[in-house]
């Protein structure tokens, strides 16, 4: 009988989290659009969920190592954007397929690292920074299409993007699991990923601990705009076409899956458990949203509520809190909590 | 020296170095580009930094309180979108009341703003790019893709652009630009005299220390996104004046504009330092930047944002590592001048 409470109390517990509310929230998106929609819950339509938003989800993992770190990237959807038409400038000039790859992803290092040394190395305020280089790296893309429009890529290219490799997954898909378990090894259960909470906890006190703060961001800023210029070439592969504003206005829905998974926006903490279910939340939710017939546009509306609401959720709930600490008009629901301590004591 | 130093402070010179900088920017573009001190060209500067340099006066009352809106250019096109579609509907409504509207559009989304930030307590940056997402998303909802077009506009509105106050050689005061200079002025002398200016720099330089102090911070920076807010409702007016066709994608891009004025001119993003006087002379140089740009034949008109991002980094990089120092050293200065007055009456 104790035994059961306890494990009650302990999922409970579980489910007393962001984390659980999230899984609650997915479970009722994925009611109403199953509701909505018949083929809702095929295997073809879930893949296709995760491939019409790859680029996107695949940057949200760094740009989640870069906000538990207390810093941001705004400029990662115009790094996806410059390194998909230098790619397609320098492969319509007549260079090697392969060499113009291995060149935008070498400007995609340089855009990080460019960042990261106005952040880490000069001490610069990371929103402004990359707030900055969102316009410059936008700008420098324009500067190499102008107004005009790439395609015309060599055809395994093309077939990377829109064609599956193993079974019904195209390459982005496998792609991603394989960087989200790489990114989850690093984040939470190795010795870097530590030093990325410990630093965004206090970066004063990480300093003088002997973390090399400095290194830690740069490399993190690397990653992003590699990982970012990386999400670009699969853009170009998917769409088989580019234009100067490629990826504009991403950092929305990138920055809202990493905030919706709970990731604090003032750093040291989150996980990419919950990362994973708000990117879950954000495909499904748009994907029922377009089953109900919305345009692209009221979507991203709908986001930009989400954005917010991942924020100012945990506000309210806090404020409520402190207001039923001092008039006590609610029962909590720790009383369940307090038993389960005792017989774990006693045992 | 110390006399010297004493007469002037950090801002003052960065200020006129910047005056300078446009100096030798205009002298360079004139000798790129032919004709470059026609009337023509000069008028139209004047109207086109307008609309930027309100924008960047709403910017800097922001930016005084560390914080940052991003929605500016999506309230911008709201307002214009709507306040063109009244005047097409009802061609009668008299000018001071299109106006009128459009501040209080633009407040209104300024107040949402400020509620989420102020008494939400989300961070300004994540609350403004969710509503610059979703004031646009309104925007192309409302208007269902139609555009407002210079035809269906009521004569005045179209011609206002025109209208000068006085002209001089053909070099015109026109309207537009008349309102910047009052609204400048007006928020000058409200930053420096009126407590509600010296708030917004107290609570913007120490945001803990004002809150012990018992500032109401939570009410001043409401306050300053509302201001914020009706500052775009009355750009997007000009917009409307300035532009006549109105798309859904009026006034895209025009907070990164706003930014780069403000911080060029001075205004620091970590709060509390910066004036209206720099905020302007960042929007002139900003707006003659890219205006020379398009007429430019050296340079491609596309290297613009190129351009605009490198400048914002180039100011914050030196607001933080120059002028930074040299106020530090300015206040030793003051504080040194002081003690010897004081012992100099003892």
């Amino acid at each position: 009988m104790s035994n059961r409470k306890r494990i009650l109390s302990n999922i409970w517990q579980k489910f007393n989290s962001w984390e659980g509310l999230l899984f609650v929230i997915l479970i009722i998106v994925f009611f109403i659009n199953s509701i909505i929609a018949p083929n809702y819950l095929t295997v073809g339509n879930q893949i296709n969920l995760f491939v019409l938003y790859i680029e996107k989800i695949i940057v949200a993992l760094t740009m989640t190592f870069l906000i538990i770190n207390g810093e941001i990237d705004l400029s990662a959807p115009s790094i996806m954007g410059l390194s998909a038409c230098t790619m397609a400038y320098f492969y319509s000039n007549g260079m090697n397929f392969g060499l113009a790859i291995l060149i935008s992803l070498l400007i995609g290092v340089a855009c990080g690292a460019f960042n990261g040394f106005w952040v880490a190395v000069v001490g610069l305020n990371s929103l402004i920074v990359t707030l900055a280089t969102l316009i410059g790296y936008r700008g420098l893309a324009r500067v190499f299409v102008e107004d005009r429009s790439f395609g015309y890529f060599p055809e395994w290219f093309n077939n990377l993007g829109q064609k599956n490799l193993i079974g019904p997954f195209p390459f982005a898909l496998i792609l991603f699991f394989i960087l989200f378990i790489f990114a989850l090894i690093i984040l939470q259960y190795s010795g870097f990923g530590r030093r990325v909470f410990v630093i965004g906890n206090n970066k004063d006190v990480a300093q003088y601990s002997g973390v090399n703060v400095q290194r830690v961001k740069i490399q993190l800023y690397i990653a992003s705009g590699l990982i970012s210029s990386l999400a670009g070439l699969l853009l170009a592969a998917r769409y088989g076409a580019i234009r100067g504003d490629t990826a504009y206005g991403y950092e929305l829905e990138i920055i809202t899956m990493a905030l919706l998974g709970g990731v604090n926006i003032f750093g040291g903490s989150g996980s990419l458990y919950g990362v994973f279910l708000s990117i879950l939340i954000v495909l499904n939710v748009r994907n029922g949203l377009s089953l109900a017939g919305l345009s692209g546009h009221f979507q991203t509306g709908i986001i930009g509520v989400l954005l917010i609401f991942s924020i100012l959720g945990p506000n309210i709930s806090k404020l409520f809190k402190d207001w039923n600490k001092k008039h006590k008009l609610f029962i909590k629901p720790e009383k369940i909590v307090e038993s389960n301590h005792k017989e774990v004591d006693q045992v | 020296m110390k006399k010297i130093l004493a007469h002037f402070n950090p801002e003052q010179i960065r200020e006129s170095f910047l005056v300078l900088l446009i100096l030798v920017f205009v002298l360079f573009f004139s000798t790129q580009i032919p004709d470059y001190f026609n009337p023509r060209f000069i008028n139209r500067i004047s109207t086109s930094v307008a609309v930027i340099g309100i924008l960047a006066v709403g910017q800097t009352l922001v930016f005084l309180t560390r914080n940052f809106d991003l929605s500016i250019g999506s309230i911008t096109g709201v307002t214009a979108y709507l306040v063109g579609q009244q005047l097409w509907y009802h061609p009668g409504i008299p000018p001071i009341l299109s106006v009128v509207l459009a501040i209080g559009i633009g407040m209104l989304m300024g107040a949402i703003n400020g509620v989420l930030v102020a008494y939400g307590k989300v961070p300004s940056i994540i609350t403004t790019i969710g509503t610059l997402a979703i004031y646009r998303t309104f925007l192309v909802e409302y208007s269902h893709a139609v555009p407002i077009t210079t035809n269906l506009l009521p004569d005045w509105i179209v011609n206002l652009n025109q209208v000068a106050l006085f002209s001089f050689h053909g070099f015109e005061f026109r309207v537009l630009f008349g309102i910047l200079l009052l609204v400048s002025i007006i928020f000058q002398f409200i930053l420096r005299y009126h407590r509600f200016g010296r708030l917004l720099y107290a609570i913007g330089s120490n945001p803990s220390a004002s809150q012990i102090a018992g500032f109401p911070d939570r009410r001043i920076v409401f306050q300053a996104f509302l201001i914020s807010g009706g500052l775009a409702g009355l750009a997007g007016f000009m917009y409307l004046v300035r532009f006549g066709n109105i798309m859904v994608l009026a006034g895209i891009g025009l907070e990164f504009s706003s930014i780069a004025a403000v911080v060029v001119g001075g205004v620091s993003n970590m709060g509390g330092s910066g004036t209206i006087i720099g905020a302007f002379l960042g929007s002139l140089f900003i707006d003659i930047l890219q205006n020379s740009l398009y007429r430019s034949l050296a340079v491609s008109e596309f290297w613009r944002d190129a351009i605009l991002g490198m400048l914002i980094l180039l100011a914050v990089a030196i607001d933080y590592l120059v002028i930074g120092h040299l106020r530090k050293k300015w206040a030793r200065t003051g504080f040194q001048l002081k003690s010897e007055e004081t012992s100099n009456v003892k």
